[in-house]
């Protein structure tokens, strides 16, 4: 969150606005110093949008920041696209008002073509990047960093003048984007962001709003960010998918009534588009992952049925490392041992051991489809 | 002859000692791969369940050996070092089957081993059929013959390889590059190859969702293989934007990565594009007669 991407800004030496975080209203106002003329008051949470939401608001005395931030704490951030849940609003942070001038926009990520962490600099800062990337894609200015290099300052006054950054921003500039990339290669980070970069009427320049994206694969480099992933609240699929003892990123629900299972994410992917091929509407995304077992696969079944409107179930395997037997037998035990409703089921088989697979269903009076496709039409005729 | 490797390849295994890497190494064996040795620091001197010598070093290993190839089964905090081990050791050739290596690590691993082809991480391998194999690929769906694939998934390359086969089409060299963010070797890297092996007479690119990989390939076949028959395919059509659908790499941010904007690219560039994988066969019959 914000105040977290301050802290690690704080320490590069990213010079960033007088405040403090806190989880209570009280507190909040007890924090608040009187040599500071004007507060801002803005909700800690993971969700975009706050200013739109009303959850970033101004405050002039220490009682006006606890009722302020009472306000903000009271309700919940509503829904959107990305987050239909909304979330709560847990705490807040409180900074001195900038007295901002212009705004603009640095990050640094990483570049998927090129292979290399990619600066990129605008002059249209505190709006939504890729805003900016379709109304105004020539004001992004861009430096593909060598990693054998590094950081060196004359980058950072390279991209202030390609990107037409108001002279203001020239002498810090340099330092900050330094700042920025030694955080991101320290900690093994996917995106450093600020947005907006603040110049104040004073000449101060400032990180108005501060976004550090950690890479899960390397927190166990950096064990004190484990506590702050850990907090980091998982949306309902990706809780679904871990008490089913799935990787979070391999269960989505949807909308439609056809629900799939299938191995390995690409096939899974394939299988939902074989599904809307043949008119019907996947209800899910599901990729057992590899080796699945007989648990797996009724753990799988159960997620499905019990937290997706699926009326049929397409099971799509191909067994390659996977072998049909053990799925098959899954499916067999899934379907005698639940106690979840039963759905018809489509099952496709192929690949490894298939003939024993087969013959484990054909006992249990299961008769697999041959293809892909038409497993497909079959769940999406049973499901209309 | 193929891309990458053929039956004389010889390769070692680091990690050949673990659960996966023993097992793996089996069934390369068995499919024929030349697995020369491996390598597990602390236990070198020993042999393996397939009889095969256990190296301290990489080094230990290449010298002893003289393998140029090298299929990594490390877990992943070292993973990278064991890629710029091989490097130093003069491996020229290295497939890294290890998922959830740092990304940071990978970027440093890519952008400082000149010399050294990287499949992968987090990817399948690749397989020459009839003559080696080097991953986890299920060997017995392959055929040999002329038609070369590249794609970015496990399972949904042994189903279209499948179909390929059931079609009478063979195979010259199946390469799965992997669905991460940040990989070694990218399609465009597998075009080059393709494009002066002998024995590839038509190509499969089976592509996802997200990045701008496939766009890439898109603009070097306009450029360079316009002569070439290929088919692709792309996974992904109907899944949402901002979602990551198991592969870390298949997510849609934005305009770009989208379907849509890889197959107007592969169109434009001549190359059909298959709306699902049971049609691929149909559309290279188009360009190239099935040997049956």
């Amino acid at each position: 969150m914000e105040y977290q991407g301050k802290e690690l800004f704080r320490r590069a030496g990213i010079p960033v606005p007088r405040g403090y975080h806190a989880a209570a209203p009280a507190r909040a106002a007890e924090l608040a110093t009187p040599d500071i003329p004007e507060w801002v008051v803005k909700a800690q949470v993971l969700m975009g949008g706050r200013g739109k939401a009303g959850k970033v608001k101004f405050a002039k005395s220490p009682d006006d920041v606890a009722s302020v931030a009472e306000e903000i704490m009271a309700t919940p951030m509503p829904p959107n696209r990305q987050n239909p849940k909304g979330e709560h609003v847990n705490s807040v942070l409180v900074e001195e008002k900038l007295p901002i001038t212009k705004e603009a926009y640095c990050a640094i990520a990483i570049d998927r073509t090129t292979k290399r962490p990619v600066i990129m600099v605008s002059r249209f800062g505190g709006m939504d990047i890729e805003e900016v990337s379709e109304k105004h894609p020539e004001s992004i200015a861009k430096f593909f960093v060598d990693t054998a290099i590094g950081y060196s300052p004359f980058i950072g006054r390279e991209l202030a003048f390609q990107a037409e950054l108001d002279p203001g921003y020239r002498k810090a500039f340099p330092a900050i984007v330094g700042g920025m990339y030694e955080l991101f290669f320290r900690y093994g980070a996917k995106l450093i962001e600020i947005n907006p970069l603040a110049l104040t009427n004073d000449g101060r320049v400032m990180a108005s709003d501060a976004k550090v994206e950690l890479d899960d694969d390397a927190l166990y480099k950096n064990p004190e960010f484990k506590e702050w992933q850990e907090t980091l609240p998982l949306d309902e699929d990706e809780e679904l998918a871990a008490q089913a003892g799935l990787g979070t990123r391999n269960f989505r629900r949807f909308d439609g009534n056809v629900g799939t299972i299938a191995n390995g994410a690409g096939l899974a992917m394939a299988t939902m588009d074989a599904v809307r091929n043949a008119g019907g509407n996947f209800a899910n995304f599901l990729d057992v992952g590899g080796g699945a077992n007989a648990e797996r696969v009724r753990n799988c079944y159960e997620l499905v049925v019990n937290h997706t409107g699926a009326k049929v179930m397409f099971i799509n395997i191909f067994g390659g490392i996977t072998r049909c037997d053990e799925v098959a037998k899954g499916i067999v035990e899934a379907l005698n041992t639940t106690k979840s409703r039963k759905v018809p089921l489509v099952i496709r088989l192929t690949g490894t051991n298939e003939e024993q697979g087969r013959k484990i269903l054909a006992d249990a009076k299961m008769t697999p489809v041959e293809t892909m496709d038409e497993g497909a039409a079959r769940a999406a005729e049973l499901a209309a | 002859m193929s891309i990458f490797l053929d039956k004389n390849t010889k390769v070692i295994v680091q990690g050949i000692t673990g659960s996966e890497g023993s097992y793996h190494t089996s069934r390369m064996l068995e499919y024929g791969t030349k697995i020369v040795g491996g390598v597990t620091p602390g236990k070198g001197g020993q042999k393996t369940e397939h009889g095969l010598p256990v190296f301290n070093t990489v080094r230990d290993a290449v010298d002893a050996t003289g393998a140029t190839h090298t299929c990594i089964f490390v877990p992943p905090p070292f993973a990278g070092d064991a890629l710029f081990e091989a490097h130093d050791a003069g491996i020229t050739f290295a497939v890294c089957i290890t998922e959830g290596i740092p990304v940071h690590d990978v970027l440093r691993v890519v952008a400082t081993t000149p010399g050294m082809r990287i499949i992968g991480p987090n990817c399948p391998g690749l397989i020459s059929p009839g003559k080696s194999l080097i991953g986890i690929m299920p060997g017995h769906v392959f055929k040999e013959g002329s038609v070369g694939l590249v794609s970015r998934s496990g399972t949904l390359t042994y189903e279209v390889v499948d179909l390929l086969t059931r079609a009478g089409y063979g195979q010259s060299t199946c390469v799965g590059i992997g669905g991460d963010p940040i990989i070694g070797t990218t399609f465009v890297d597998c075009l080059r190859e393709f494009a002066n092996d002998p024995q590839t007479e038509a190509l499969v690119l089976c592509g996802e969702i997200g990045g701008s990989d496939e766009e890439d390939a898109a603009a070097f076949i306009r450029e360079h293989m316009a002569e070439m028959p290929i088919v692709a395919f792309i996974g992904g059509r109907n899944a949402p934007p901002g979602k990551s659908l198991g592969h870390a790499g298949a997510i849609i941010s934005g305009a770009f990565g989208t379907a849509q904007s890889k197959i107007a690219a592969f169109e434009a560039a001549g190359v059909p594009v298959a709306d699902r994988p049971s049609a691929i066969p149909g559309l290279l019959a188009q360009r190239v007669p099935a040997a049956v």
